[in-house]
């Protein structure tokens, strides 16, 4: 997928202009962060359920050559095929040469957010493979030509009209108009497709070293369907995905649903384990996993490790204030919000992404949220910090910080400056106490005027108070 | 690609700062089996809280009063939804007294098939899901392309957790089944506008029969 990052600003100027993007996201604020927070407050053991799975992912992370290698030997023995990708071109690579092999020509598509990562469709359909999204967000968004906004939830960004329109321009009339028609709409047009397909590629939300099983959870069956009825079936999943036993699956069972969709459980969990067995009637032929690392195993040992706990169940971009105004698309690439904020930079350079982890209000409410406490607003302080070092920051911005750093380091010249400063801004403030224009930051006051200081600094009030 | 494996497993290694694990390390996870916090099931009555669970999200429960009585309540349902007489049936209920004209096979199911029923590994009733375990005798097929998936479960099938589930599959004759499904109501649909739908695209209904004195027959 392209990467429109340094567009970011644009982007989001002109989705908060967008009345129709901003109703479709008012509705994942509601539905997503207050079912959450009702089946939190309904379970005691959950502050000690996210300890246990943060401490899981790091004994993972220490251990993860192990545990792969667990795990290839553990499908193997099922009689899967393993196959291991340091970057997106050879995992591409990978999926293009079984589906040339097994001579595919349809393939179905469970949701896949490393897929999206490693731009599989584009070289799939480059090769003339129809290729075939079957959740119902992905089927949307492949219908409007668009990227996901959302990983959860990659068409919330489009309204009932948007998607009817679509539906009506895809499968001809008469239009359908309520939820309930449309759903039932895809369902038809998809079935097709499951019973048709060559191959059925899925994602993987974990991968169990103990008994080689990659398994997905999902709310339609799409995933279920697309992995049983196609010939062979692929997973694409990053290295990071590695569980060590079933009884680490529950634990994260415990938490994902909660955490992604505010539900008790998500509909379908699905353990895969192997190909079609001898008396098995149905299940794919083929059983492969495709180990994509690209760029993951650099982040091991160093400052951003903590991010390769992330569960990609979303909770920091529905609790997102700068991803509630101006959605999933302005982030520019695959994984938008606190999280893609942070793997973004990681992912794709910290010069296309200068944006990302400056469009952060650092509120924290991503952080208190992460199922697996992956502190997101210490590594997107970070990450400014390594932009400000590599001299990628703005040099007006560099200057400024530089005479701050200049006046801070000087307690006298700071305290002098500061006297100055709140006097001034009191007497610009006028008579009502308040400041509707700013140089510098025409942007915050454009919308709301500032309360002007009241003439004294602290350190002045506080010598008063003592004496 | 084996070069690529090799790869990454040094570039692991190389960014942790150590080599291989040594045999005894490994062993040392490898025997690594944690006891994480499971979530309180009070209730005695694992049954009731499995109903209650698995309705939340728009399953269906029929009380069965023995396996001979499955036949019936399958009957019960498929008249009230207006069902034609047929279904795909799982081997191990094939034998159970089904009326005549009831036209059954084991699968899998097709893309005309409307109904199917199944039988299961256990109920899991910390949240009120079914765990079925594929193979010859549960084909995968009839748990998702059918609108109305039916499934029994012996009441004394109920287990308390995810982990006492677990304990079951590590016991079946080959180890994990190739698919485990763990099912927790029809499927369903947030997609447009976060507005749930059910029947999205596995069934539209699921139905458990919830055997209260049958034996091990339906499993």
């Amino acid at each position: 997928m392209d990467v429109s990052s340094p567009r970011f600003k644009e982007k989001a100027v002109i989705a908060l202009a967008n009345p129709t993007l901003r109703q479709a996201l008012g509705q994942s604020r509601k539905g997503f962060v207050n079912k959450r927070a009702e089946l939190v407050a309904a379970l005691p053991e959950f502050e000690a359920l996210r300890d246990q799975a943060r401490d899981v992912k790091d004994h993972v992370l220490e251990n993860l050559d192990h545990y792969l290698e667990r795990f290839d030997n553990a499908v193997t023995a099922a009689g899967g095929h393993v196959h291991w990708a340091r970057d997106a071109e050879e995992a591409r690579n990978i999926i293009l040469d079984i589906c040339e092999r097994v001579q595919a020509r349809t393939i179905t598509k469970g949701k896949s957010m490393v897929s999206e990562e490693v731009n599989l469709n584009a070289a799939l359909e480059a090769r003339g493979y129809t290729v075939v999204e079957t959740d119902l967000g992905e089927y949307i968004i492949q219908l409007a030509k668009e990227p996901p906004s959302h990983i959860i939830a990659p068409a919330i960004h489009k309204t009932k009209e948007q998607v009817s329109e679509l539906f009506e321009a895809a499968h001809g009339g008469p239009r359908k108009t309520t939820v309930a028609d449309l759903v039932t709409e895809a369902r038809l047009v998809l079935r097709d497709k499951y019973f048709k397909a060559d191959v059925g590629i899925t994602g993987g939300n974990y991968l169990v070293a103990e008994t080689g099983s990659s398994i997905i959870v999902t709310n339609e069956g799409n995933g279920d369907l697309t992995q049983t009825l196609a010939k062979v079936h692929i997973v694409t999943s990053g290295i990071e995905r590695i569980v060590p036993t079933l009884e680490d699956v529950s634990l994260f069972l415990r938490i994902l649903a909660r955490s992604a969709t505010g539900q008790e459980t998500e509909t379908y969990t699905t353990l895969s384990t192997g190909p079609r067995r001898p008396g098995d009637v149905d299940g794919p032929e083929e059983f492969h996993v495709v180990l994509v690392d690209n760029g993951r195993s650099k982040m091991l040992g160093g400052k951003f490790q903590d991010m390769l706990r992330c569960i990609r169940c979303g909770a920091c971009m529905n609790h997102c204030p700068v991803y509630g105004a101006v959605g999933g698309h302005a982030y520019g690439w695959v994984y938008p919000g606190p999280m893609g904020s942070v793997l973004t930079p990681l992912f794709v350079g910290l010069d296309a992404t200068y944006d990302l982890p400056n469009a952060c209000t650092l509120n924290g409410r991503c952080q208190s949220v992460c199922p697996v406490r992956i502190p997101l607003p210490e590594l997107l302080r970070e990450l400014r910090h390594q932009q400000h070092q590599r001299g990628i920051s703005p040099p007006v911005q560099r200057r400024a910080l530089g005479v701050w750093r200049f006046v801070a380091e000087r307690p006298g010249l700071y305290q002098f400056a500061n006297r100055l400063a709140a006097r001034a801004l009191k007497g610009l403030g006028g008579r009502d106490g308040r400041l509707r224009h700013l140089p510098f930051a025409g942007g915050w006051t454009a919308l709301r005027d500032l309360p002007a200081p009241e003439g004294k600094t602290f350190l002045e009030l506080w010598h008063t108070r003592k004496t | 690609m084996p070069e690529s494996r090799s790869a990454i497993l040094q570039q692991i290694r190389a960014a942790l700062g150590r080599g291989p694990l040594s045999d005894s390390a490994a062993a040392a996870l490898d025997a690594r089996r944690p006891a994480h916090t499971r979530i309180a099931v009070d209730d005695d009555d694992l049954v009731a809280r499995f109903v209650s669970r698995f309705e939340s999200r728009s399953g269906t429960v029929a009380r069965v009063s023995g396996v001979d009585a499955i036949p019936a309540a399958v009957d019960a349902y498929r008249q009230a939804h207006g069902l034609p007489p047929r279904a795909a049936v799982a081997r191990p209920l094939a034998g159970l007294p089904w009326p005549a004209g009831f036209a059954h096979h084991p699968g899998p199911a097709g893309q005309d098939e409307q109904m199917s029923v199944t039988p299961c590994l256990a109920g899991i009733a910390e949240i009120g899901s079914l765990i079925l375990a594929s193979g010859p005798d549960s084909p995968t097929t009839l748990n998702f392309v059918p609108d109305h998936h039916l499934i029994v479960l012996p009441a004394g099938h109920i287990v308390r957790h995810f982990e006492d589930a677990w304990t079951l599959l590590r016991a079946l004759p080959g180890g994990l089944p190739r698919a485990t499904n763990i099912i927790s109501g029809p499927s369903r649909t947030g997609d447009v506008e976060l507005t749930i739908q059910l029947g999205a695209h596995g069934p539209r209904s699921v139905h458990v029969l919830l055997v209260d004195d049958a034996p091990a027959a339906a499993a």
